[in-house]
């Protein structure tokens, strides 16, 4: 079986070109080669607006790419699969459902019956500590339950592949270290192979085994640096360790070069 | 003002904290009742003025009738019943030719507003046409529904239903659109299909648009039910408004306003109650 060998994830020369409103073209993704093997946390990181959440929407098939291949363990990606999970940047939780049925709303979409998805539901909102929450609105909850709501909505369907879209960064910093450390608790009982795209540096090493630098937009891969700090982390004591600081170090002048490039362009445009 | 309060003992600020509120709430109550007072006294006073005009002859009662002489009207009708038989059957009967012109307004409306925002395709081709059909002044179709249906209830209905349509119809064509595109994304990624993503999530998120829509679209359906009374009828209050004008009895034409006005009113009514309770996942309004 060739698909037991081959990568959870695998993007070969993948581009992706946009049309614009203005009738031109935008080139968000260029001859991207790509990774990911089975159970392996992969961080992608990059200066703002460079083409990462698109990488992502072309790994759910969400998007199909322009050019290349995108495949996931082995065959090539046609649709959404129903491997992938996806939390996104942006609150995506059922305004109008509750917790609780939120949560079962995967279950539910893929057929599961409602006493059986009700049941996995509960289970996932007791790991992630809102069991008592089950019968509110998002809009009851603050901005770090709502995540944990679509953390739990995205576990429960098992995924094979977790694509993860900058998801904490709208939480504020305590809030943000205390669901990395919840994310990684909850990542290691599944085995499932993640991308989590970010562009905060301190956050990707802290969670990944390997460190994807972007180069500015179009964005393809500059650069791969393999995480060897142990395992389990917690990710407020882990960003003290020497290791940590050596290896920050060392991506930062990869990637600094990228955001002040990036940066350049953005003074060029407003003058 | 912040110094200030940062200088407060602590104790004392403890202290006057209940009665602050107090005192806070007994201002609120006070506005309120000054609110109320002062309307009831502006309605007072132009019904006042309008009656001590007309009976001065200021104004002519003949064409602008009094407040006293609509409420007789109105009583008669109560009492006596109207030229057409009892007033509970003419309500009856406006209302529920504008009920069931507002429901089969609404749903053509969502499922075609629902539709064509969900396939594009279908959007394409049909809005051009849908633009000329919106572009006819549609009250003037009334006749010709009393031509096509006759005297009965359906002309009525029909005209309630094109004044429906399309406020219902853009509305929820709108909504469609406008669906947060994440969550779409977000359905898709969980396992939905595209019926369940049409069912489960746009008609969800449309549902405010609808429902904005809904509170216009009544009033239609009541003036599409009126005027194709008044055009040609058996029963209802349009052609209660009809006879009046007819006899050059103003105040007939003004009691049947004052009914249609209280029967809008409590339509209105029903319609937030409802409302309140479909959107209780919403965050404005009172919580908990």
């Amino acid at each position: 079986m060739s698909t037991d060998t081959s990568p959870a994830i695998e993007l070969r020369g993948a581009s992706k070109i946009f049309k614009t409103p203005s009738g031109g073209l935008h080139t968000a993704v260029r001859d991207l080669d790509l990774a990911v093997g089975r159970g392996e946390f992969v961080a992608v990181v990059g200066p703002t607006g460079c083409g990462k959440s698109t990488t992502l929407t072309l790994v759910s098939g969400l998007e199909e790419p322009s050019e290349g291949e995108v495949l996931v363990a082995g065959e090539p990606v046609a649709g959404v699969g129903d491997k992938v999970g996806f939390v996104f940047q942006q609150d995506a939780t059922f305004p109008w459902r509750t917790v609780l049925s939120n949560v079962m709303a995967g279950p539910r979409f893929r057929g599961v019956p409602k006493a059986e998805a009700k049941e996995k539901a509960r289970a996932w909102l007791a790991k992630v500590g809102l069991a008592a929450f089950e019968d509110r609105y998002p809009h009851q909850l603050s901005g770090g339950q709502r995540k944990r709501v679509a953390l739990a909505a995205t576990f429960v369907n098992d995924p094979e592949i977790l694509l993860m879209d900058e998801p904490f960064s709208a939480l504020d910093v305590q809030t943000r270290a205390l669901m990395s450390d919840e994310l990684l608790e909850l990542w290691e009982g599944t085995g499932a192979s993640v991308v989590f795209v970010t562009h905060d540096l301190e956050e990707s090493i802290a969670l990944a085994d390997k460190v994807v630098v972007m180069t500015a937009g179009p964005a393809t891969v500059k650069q791969v640096f393999e995480i060897d700090l142990p395992r389990p982390r917690k990710v407020e004591s882990v960003r003290l360790e020497p290791r940590f600081i050596e290896i920050y170090r060392e991506i930062w002048e990869s990637l600094g070069e990228e955001v002040r490039i990036t940066r350049e362009r953005g003074a060029a445009h407003v003058a | 003002m912040s110094p200030d309060t940062l200088s407060t003992p602590v104790v004392e600020t403890a202290k006057t904290a209940p009665d602050r509120a107090r005192s806070r709430a007994q201002a609120a109550r006070r506005r309120k009742t000054i609110v109320f007072a002062v309307r009831v006294l502006l309605l007072v006073a132009v019904l006042g003025l309008w009656e001590v005009l007309s009976r001065a002859k200021v104004i002519d009662p003949f064409n602008f009738s009094m407040p006293s002489k609509i409420w007789d009207q109105i009583w008669t009708w109560v009492t006596h019943g109207t030229a057409l038989g009892p007033l509970g059957e003419q309500i009856w009967y406006t209302l529920y030719e504008a009920l069931l012109g507002w429901v089969i307004g609404v749903i053509a409306g969502v499922v075609f507003g629902i539709a064509l925002g969900r396939i594009a395709f279908l959007a394409d081709v049909l809005g051009p046409y849908i633009k000329v059909l919106n572009s006819i002044p549609r009250i003037v179709l009334a006749p010709i529904f009393v031509i096509w249906f006759g005297l009965g209830a359906s002309s009525k209905v029909a005209s309630a239903v094109v004044l429906v349509f399309f406020p219902v119809f853009f509305n929820a064509f709108q909504g469609a659109r406008e669906v947060d595109r994440n969550l779409v994304a977000n359905a898709r990624i969980l396992g939905a299909s595209d019926r369940r993503v049409t069912l489960q999530v746009v008609i969800p998120s449309a549902t405010s648009w609808i429902f904005t829509s809904l509170h216009v679209s009544f009033g239609f359906a009541l003036i599409g039910a009126i005027v194709g009374e008044y055009i040609g009828a058996t029963k209802g209050i349009g052609l209660l408004v009809a006879q009046s004008q007819g006899t050059f009895n103003a105040a007939g034409v003004y009691a049947a306003m004052t009914i249609l006005a209280v029967v809008a009113l409590a339509a209105e009514g029903l319609l937030t109650f409802a409302e309140r309770r479909i959107f209780r996942w919403k965050p404005s309004g009172s919580d908990s």
